[in-house]
């Protein structure tokens, strides 16, 4: 906020750009490793290829990224929304699995309709514990990350529910104007969340809650309600998403659904420029580090890498990235203004780059 | 841990507070074994708790090196995947046929050197710990994998006579040589935290940074040592697992970060750091295993109630902790 409004504009000009380059050299690689990489085609009406099956298959993680990011930017974090993926998931493949005609698209809407009211439920604990109890986000979130994957497997009773439903497949599979309506969703969620955010005050009271929730609260902002919103909205997208990884399947596993999102997600916010201290969001730079991850793990799946290897590319990522935003805290600790809210995580002074 | 006794009305004071948590955690462990004793006639074998170290010992271990971390106000989510590639390199190693003792050495190496890393990370770029030991668990993961993507078995003769060594009494109750390694963390680590600069130094830090850099004390070497220490410790975890397991697998441990913490938090360490004690911590990981033994033991519940009792009681300790902190002030 001290910062002169040249300055700010130029890190605006700038905030997208590393994440977007990596982005542009890890399709670049993988279409040099592999030359029809990037070929579309259109198929039945439905578009194909691996840049849509990249776009569909990060659709979840873009949900959970979303909310991510608005609880980042309070200042907290949600562990909880992997165990969120497979409880709502659960919730809706039960219900569905037990009713006689799994085709009928009100048993789909009413079971979607259940465990979306499970994870307000939820997402309001979890608003309770951080906003009201003033327990730490990280460990008030785990404490349903770790009872959560118990929740979800008492649902499912220990066993895979597999479904038969061509309705709820088609939130993970279907296509609407030749594009994944997995897609579709999640862009409708971000243009959501963006016109709430960025078109209204909404935004700029969450960035004050973020940078200081005590001073916003006697500047007259009700940081508590603001806290306990964003992990609603966290636990909401992230049911949304259970919705999306138990349709590509058809089926709920208590055990392996949304397993390690929360990691992706935060990296994903993380890559997007946003600071984990809070304050500042932007919400394109994490559509663009939701992509990034899917990305990188397509082109592990293509080289025939095992899929657990990735996890190393990924801690490059995370380590470049984190080095790539060191500096500004660096000179902020040598200015020895350590107790002031911490700047916008972008910096101008990116030198070290790995293209994964 | 009494940090000083200059006015030793607020000493006396602030005392037995700064205890109930860990006071409630043993009270929760007796009757949780109270309740053990008097639903099953097997349950008052002394080998029972014996067992709960014996399966628990690698916890234990790792969870005394999470506590320091914890101390400090840091968290440390590297330790279950440090654990795994412990275990992995020490199996692939074996397998290579290189002498258990260097095996030893080596993998006891890996896990410090990962931690000071990190540290390192934590403290000169002053990125969140917890970003940083996220990195760490993806790579120490990522390396498991990388080494081999299915379970090694160790066949080695040092390995195999430290899994099947028993030091028991006549009446055949025994612990093994895990158990007893795992005590000697324990002391060493207890001793340190209680009676060295380092210890007080860990405890400072963990009360306000701020004032301890103030003081003069050595926060960024403090804060350094504490990951490095957690890294020794989540190796040591690695090979007493390996000794239990006789096998390095790649998916080992996964989540185990999360049972730790808990350990830690129903331990009665105050997550913001600057109060607790590895007893407590000890306390914790005994809850937890005695919670998986009445589990076993009932038959009927499942699995997964482990994981919502678990979550249960984190939260009625973190309320706990909180209400008492609230009576603080």
């Amino acid at each position: 906020m001290n910062d002169t409004v040249g300055r700010y504009r130029a890190m605006t000009a700038h905030r997208l750009f590393w994440p977007a380059a990596v982005l542009v050299v890890m399709l670049a690689a993988n279409t040099v490793y592999r030359p029809g990489f990037l070929s579309v085609e259109l198929k039945d009406g439905h578009l194909y290829g691996t840049p849509i099956d990249i776009l569909r298959l990060s659709a979840p993680l873009i949900l959970v990224a979303l909310g991510m990011t608005v609880v980042i930017s309070t200042g907290g974090i949600d562990l909880s929304v992997g165990s969120m993926c497979a409880i709502s998931g659960a919730i809706a493949c039960m219900y569905i699995s037990q009713q006689p005609d799994q085709n009928s698209l009100p048993v789909v809407l009413t079971a979607l309709a259940m465990a979306l009211g499970v994870a307000l439920v939820l997402g309001a604990w979890n608003g309770v514990l951080v906003a009201v109890i003033g327990i730490q986000p990280i460990i008030a979130t785990l404490i349903l990350m770790v009872a959560g994957r118990g929740l979800a497997q008492l649902i499912t009773e220990g066993q895979i529910i597999t479904i038969n439903s061509e309705p709820y497949r088609a939130i993970g599979l279907g296509h609407v104007l030749t594009l994944p309506l997995a897609i579709l969703i999640a862009l409708a969620a971000a243009l959501l969340v963006g016109a709430f955010t960025r078109r209204t005050a909404l935004g700029m009271i969450i960035e004050s809650v973020g940078g200081n929730a005590e001073a916003s609260r006697l500047a007259g902002i009700r940081s508590g309600r603001v806290i306990f919103l964003a992990y609603v909205l966290s636990a909401v997208c992230a049911a949304v998403a259970g919705f999306m990884m138990t349709a590509n399947v058809s089926s709920a596993d208590g055990n392996a659904a949304g397993l390690w999102v929360e990691l992706d997600a935060i990296l994903a916010v993380v890559i997007g420029g946003t600071s984990l201290a809070g304050g500042r969001f932007f919400l394109s730079g994490t559509i663009l580090g939701a992509l990034i991850i899917q990305t990188l793990t397509t082109t592990v799946y293509a080289m025939n890498i095992s899929p657990q290897t990735s996890l190393l590319f990924k801690a490059v990522v995370v380590i470049a990235v984190c080095l790539i935003q060191a500096p500004a805290f660096r000179a902020r600790f040598a200015r020895r203004r350590s107790s002031a809210p911490p700047p916008s995580a972008v910096t101008d002074s990116p030198k070290e780059q790995v293209p994964a | 841990m009494t940090t000083g006794s200059l006015t030793a009305g607020r000493t006396r004071l602030r005392l037995p507070r700064r205890q109930i948590p860990v006071l409630a955690t043993l009270a929760l462990l007796l009757v949780m074994y109270g309740i053990g004793v008097s639903q099953y006639q097997a349950f008052s074998n002394v080998q029972v708790i014996f067992n709960v170290f014996i399966d628990n010992g690698f916890l234990l271990v790792v969870a005394v090196g999470m506590t320091f971390v914890i101390l400090t106000g840091g968290i440390d989510l590297s330790v279950g995947s440090v654990v795994a590639m412990t275990a992995m390199v020490s199996a692939s190693l074996l397998q290579q046929g290189l002498p258990a003792a260097l095996v030893l050495v080596i993998a006891l190496l890996i896990g410090p050197t990962l931690g000071l890393l990190m540290g390192c990370a934590i403290h000169f770029f002053d990125i969140q710990p917890f970003i940083v030991t996220l990195a760490g668990m993806f790579f120490a993961r990522g390396m498991c994998t990388f080494i081999s993507g299915s379970s090694i078995p160790i066949t080695d003769g040092f390995w195999t006579r430290m899994s099947q060594e028993r030091i028991g009494d006549p009446r055949g109750n025994f612990v093994s040589i895990s158990v007893l390694i795992a005590f000697a963390v324990v002391v060493v680590a207890a001793y340190t935290l209680a009676y060295t600069r380092l210890g007080r130094n860990v405890h400072a830090i963990g009360g306000n940074p701020q004032s301890a850099l103030l003081m003069g004390l050595p926060v960024g070497r403090t804060r350094i040592a504490v990951y490095t220490i957690s890294g020794l410790c989540s190796a040591i975890g690695g090979i007493l697992l390996s000794f239990y397991t006789l096998s390095g697998a790649p998916l080992i441990g996964v989540g185990m970060e999360l049972d730790v913490i808990a350990a830690v938090v129903i331990g009665g360490t105050v997550l913001t750091g600057g109060s607790g004690y590895v007893f407590g911590t000890v306390l914790g990981v005994l809850v937890l295993g005695v919670i998986q033994t009445l589990i076993t033991f009932d038959g009927s519940l499942n699995s997964w109630w482990t994981k919502i009792v678990i979550g249960g009681l984190l939260f009625a300790f973190i309320l706990l902790q909180r209400l008492i902190g609230i009576r603080y002030k």
